[in-house]
């Protein structure tokens, strides 16, 4: 593997941390209203981050299109978000800073962050609650009619806003609503139903994009002066994951292969509170939201001849506490990596329960009797009955079982301070970039993340770009950059098409999730990691030889769409587990087992790892080659990090 | 456990009919979704056409899933999405019928999918409170009494799934448009625009080709998230107190 220290440009402002966002924002140059109208701005995903970037570029005068391949843009992933969304606000007056919010994110990421854009993100995020409670989202609230708050993992203080356990739909109904309201007055246009296939490089600059209508199967051409991808994370690439059936690493994908490097493939994150897999069927996993870890405690029995007794037999004095017992200062509320590589060691110790001896308990018992079941129901009330509806179990009568899975990526499209990608022109935002979670995100970052960058980061910083832009005027989709790059997207489809095998793309994903959870998932080794970049070549290579896609091209087929996705998610899982490989050292979400201390914690090396790995992709057959962005901390003191 | 499933295809080679499919292998512990996958497994490996349905998060919150489960919208649980139900609520043996959501403003698509943009149409009209980015007061500046927030949240909770549009004799889609009225003219902030909202949302439903109300109830019932008729009721109030307003000033 080549390893280039080519600079990568992070373009972090001058000056003392807390003043750089400051300080940029006086000096970017703007962009006048009149000029705003003759510049097209193309925004993919109308997710958190995609429907609060839309909406504000829509606000200031740019003209956007939006796409998503849903049938609304309120169906994005986001929607599913239970627990909350951070602000430093320190409405509970318990000590809470912009400060604390920063070095909580950068700790929290296990010191593999930028510091510069996770400070501006704790400093935007008192912004984000008040433009939301502008927009009606109806946060919780108190007797006296201000906001509550609740805890979540990693914190010593209460700042996660929430509205009961759907604050990401709350969240993005209210984005949704200011998204719907600029495409009524005509300064967005939505493409709903439509796929962006491929991105349009002119010159060096992105212009465009590739979509497919998916009504129809026809292709379509788009141009714009710059474009923002915020599609989204790549959890399932594990196929099983908390994510959305259908998120998927497409678009991001395809930027990368155009020239946008992938930053920090193998940071994922498992969740530790999901519920637990039942059998062969399973078609995803449900998360168990972290805000529970706020009144429901984590236990094992402490003898493994006791894992099949029915739990509300097993006395107190037989159950181990193991997250209070490992974790005394932090307990229950450890961050997710912690709390999730914990509960895989008791099962390994064969203290797991439940029929396939993968879940531990989380008991409301306590709770129950402290605060009654009404406090309870009111917390967490709907979490309860989606459990049950699952499981068919009462959580308010026995514990419930929960098992770690795959729930966020951490990873993502490298991005300089301005969000930019090493593609002049392409944006990412969102899930979809690397950015501000370092090796590991706190619990209610990500939603305070994707609004950041919609709401209060992008609608600055893309200016600086398109400042420059102003006498480009409008870019023709006939030039022979967006016909080349049809033909390949239509070539790509007649071959996914015409294989005419035996396997259905669903069936490849499966294999391709059970490579990736086994040897890539929550440890990893080295030996693991390569016989994982075999088995995946040779699923690819299968995949190439033995797919069957039911259907046509030109019409309505959802089997196209899998299968196109399926082929990017097996070529981004080598990339993963190759990024996993080269990192010789455990940190947050990427445990590897040959660097763990004497009690199982994980093991960084600040020496050798402390940078993002930026891997640019060379072709199909060539290796990608490495670029390293050094990490420099210049206000925190990195330290080991201990919960303890 | 064995079913019988009779299932609504069209499109490709189907102009619009039930066919029967039998399944003898089926998990109690499944979803209703995952037993369809199972079925599309099948019919892909006889390269038959899978069957098309909407589907993504699976967990009650997308509000994609969309079907009629043996004539009712998202089946015959209460208070649950097709995606969140569970093969434990049927028999061995059972036969289900499975269709779309049907609705003359809710054009089928494929199997059992349909267009459901006229929702999206519908909040365009007005389902919004007009604030750019950076205009926003400090948060707790607007106090809300606990109460208040939480029968706007109630409101608020609606997936725009359609099934209340589904489950009405007339096609009415006035509990979607109601719950959103609702949710905003609860709150403060949703007062400067409360008069012009409510007019034109309604008339936007009515001319993507809703039909009329007239208090069957059946939104209610089959409601995946429960949303109450009384937020109708409120609409209906509003609706005629910014008519007689508009009168007024005009
Ligand atoms: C179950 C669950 C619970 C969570 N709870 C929390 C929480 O409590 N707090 C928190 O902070 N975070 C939470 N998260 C994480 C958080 O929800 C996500 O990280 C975040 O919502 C991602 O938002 P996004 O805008 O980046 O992308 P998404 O919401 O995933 O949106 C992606 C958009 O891109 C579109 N798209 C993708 N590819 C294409 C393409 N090729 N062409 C066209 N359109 C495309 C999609 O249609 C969609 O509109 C949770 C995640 C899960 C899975
Ligand atoms: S009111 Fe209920 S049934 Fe109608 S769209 Fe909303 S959630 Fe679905
Ligand atoms: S699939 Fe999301 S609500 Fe059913």
């Amino acid at each position: 593997m080549t390893s280039i220290y080519q600079k990568l440009d992070s373009k972090i402002p001058p000056g003392p941390l807390a003043e750089k966002w400051d300080y940029y924002k006086n000096q970017v140059p703007l962009v006048s209203a009149n000029n705003k109208r003759r510049i097209d701005v193309i925004v993919v995903g109308t997710g958190l981050a995609g429907a609060s970037a839309a909406a504000s570029l829509g606000e200031l005068g740019y003209n956007v299109k939006v796409f998503t391949f849903h049938d609304s843009p309120r169906r994005a992933h986001s929607i599913a978000a239970q627990g909350g969304i951070n602000a430093a606000k320190n409405y509970r007056n318990d000590g809470d800073s912009v400060y604390r919010l920063f070095y909580d994110t950068i700790k929290g990421g296990d010191y593999r962050a930028r510091e510069a854009n996770v400070y501006r993100l704790a400093q935007v995020s008192v912004n984000i609650i008040d433009q939301c409670v502008a927009q009606g989202v109806p946060f919780a609230r108190e007797y006296g009619g201000l906001l509550d708050n609740r805890s979540f993992g990693g914190t010593l203080v209460s700042r996660t806003f929430y509205a009961r356990g759907q604050t990401g739909q709350q969240l993005l109904l209210g984005a949704y609503q200011a998204l719907s309201r600029q495409i009524s007055l005509g300064s967005v246009k939505l493409y709903n139903r439509h796929e962006v296939l491929d991105i349009v490089i002119v010159d060096g600059k992105c212009r465009g994009v590739i979509a497919r209508n998916l009504l129809t199967g026809e292709l379509e051409r788009h141009s714009a002066h710059a474009v923002i991808l915020a599609t989204g994370g790549y959890s399932n690439v594990f196929y099983l994951s908390t994510n959305a059936m259908l998120c998927n690493v497409t678009a991001a994908w395809r930027a990368h292969r155009r020239g946008a490097f992938f930053g920090n493939p193998c940071f994922t994150q498992i969740h530790p509170t999901c519920i637990p897999v039942s059998g062969d069927y399973q078609s995803k996993l449900t998360l168990m939201s972290e805000s529970l870890r706020n009144d429901g405690r984590c236990w094992v029995p402490k003898d493994p001849a006791d894992t099949q007794k029915h739990p509300n037999d097993i006395p107190e004095e037989a159950r181990d506490y193991f997250l209070e017992r490992r974790y005394p200062a932090f307990g229950n509320l450890v961050p997710r990596d912690i709390a999730s590589r914990a509960a895989k060691a008791e099962c390994d110790a064969g203290k797991g329960v439940g029929p396939s001896g993968l879940a531990v308990y989380l008991d409301f018992s306590d709770a129950i009797k402290r605060l009654g079941r009404e406090t309870i129901a009111a917390r967490y009330g709907n979490l309860f009955e989606m459990y049950e509806k699952i499981t068919g179990e009462n959580p308010y009568e026995v514990p419930m079982r929960i098992y770690p899975a795959v729930h966020y990526t951490m990873g993502g499209l490298w991005v300089d301070y301005e969000l930019m990608t090493t593609i002049p022109g392409l944006y990412a935002a969102g899930e979809a970039n690397f950015s501000d979670h370092g090796a590991n995100r706190l619990g209610a970052s990500a939603l305070m993340q994707g609004l950041a960058d919609g709401y209060f980061i992008l609608p600055y910083t893309i200016g600086a770009y398109l400042s420059k832009e102003i006498r480009t005027g409008p870019i023709s989709t006939d030039l022979p950059e967006f016909e080349r790059t049809e033909r390949e997207v239509a070539d790509r489809i007649r071959r996914l098409m015409s294989i005419g095998g035996n396997e259905s793309p669903e069936s490849f994903h499966r294999r391709l999730g059970k490579i990736m959870w086994n040897k890539c998932g929550m440890s990893r080794n080295a030996k693991g990691l390569q016989e994982a970049i075999e088995e995946i070549r040779a699923l690819r290579e299968e995949f190439w030889r033995n797919l069957y896609v039911a259907g046509r091209a030109d019409e309505f087929n959802p089997e196209l769409e899998k299968a196109w996705r399926v082929a990017d998610f097996l070529e981004l899982g080598e990339l993963i587990c190759r990024d996993a490989l080269h990192r010789n050292e455990s940190c947050g979400g990427h445990f590897r087992e040959e660097y763990q201390t004497a009690d199982g914690e994980a093991l960084r090396d600040d020496e050798n790892y402390m940078y993002v790995a930026a891997w640019e992709w060379k072709g199909e057959d060539e290796q990608p080659v490495l670029h390293k962005e050094p990490l420099v901390y210049e206000e925190i003191k990195v330290a080991q990090r201990s919960y303890k | 456990m064995k079913l019988t499933l009779k299932i609504w295809r069209q499109g490709g080679k189907y102009k619009g009919e039930f066919v029967t499919y039998s399944l003898d292998d089926i998990n109690e512990h499944m979803s209703f979704l995952e037993m369809l996958d199972v079925l599309n497994e099948r019919l892909i490996r006889q390269k038959e056409e899978p069957i098309a349905f909407e589907h993504d998060c699976r967990e009650g919150i997308c509000g994609s899933c969309s079907m009629v489960i043996n004539g009712r919208p998202h089946g015959p649980l209460k208070g649950t999405t097709t995606c969140q139900l569970h093969m434990r609520h049927f028999r061995d043996g059972d036969t289900i019928v499975i269709e779309p959501f049907r609705a003359k403003a809710f054009p089928v698509i494929r199997d059992l999918v349909v267009d459901r943009s006229a929702f999206d149409r519908i909040i365009q009209a007005g389902g919004y409170i007009s604030v750019n980015t950076g205009q926003a007061p400090e948060a707790n500046s607007i106090p809300i009494e606990k109460e208040v927030a939480s029968r706007a949240f109630d409101a608020a909770a609606c997936i725009g799934c359609g099934a209340c549009v589904a489950a009405c004799p007339n096609a009415s889609a006035m509990l979607f448009t109601a719950a959103k009225v609702s949710h905003l003219a609860l709150l403060p902030q949703g007062q400067v625009e409360r008069k012009r909202r409510v007019l034109r949302m309604v008339a936007q439903m009515d001319k993507e080709g809703f039909g009329r109300c007239s208090n069957v109830r059946a939104c209610e019932a089959e409601c995946p998230k429960e949303i109450s008729v009384s937020h109708i009721a409120r609409m209906n109030r509003e609706y005629l107190f910014a008519a007689v307003a508009s009168e007024t000033l005009a």
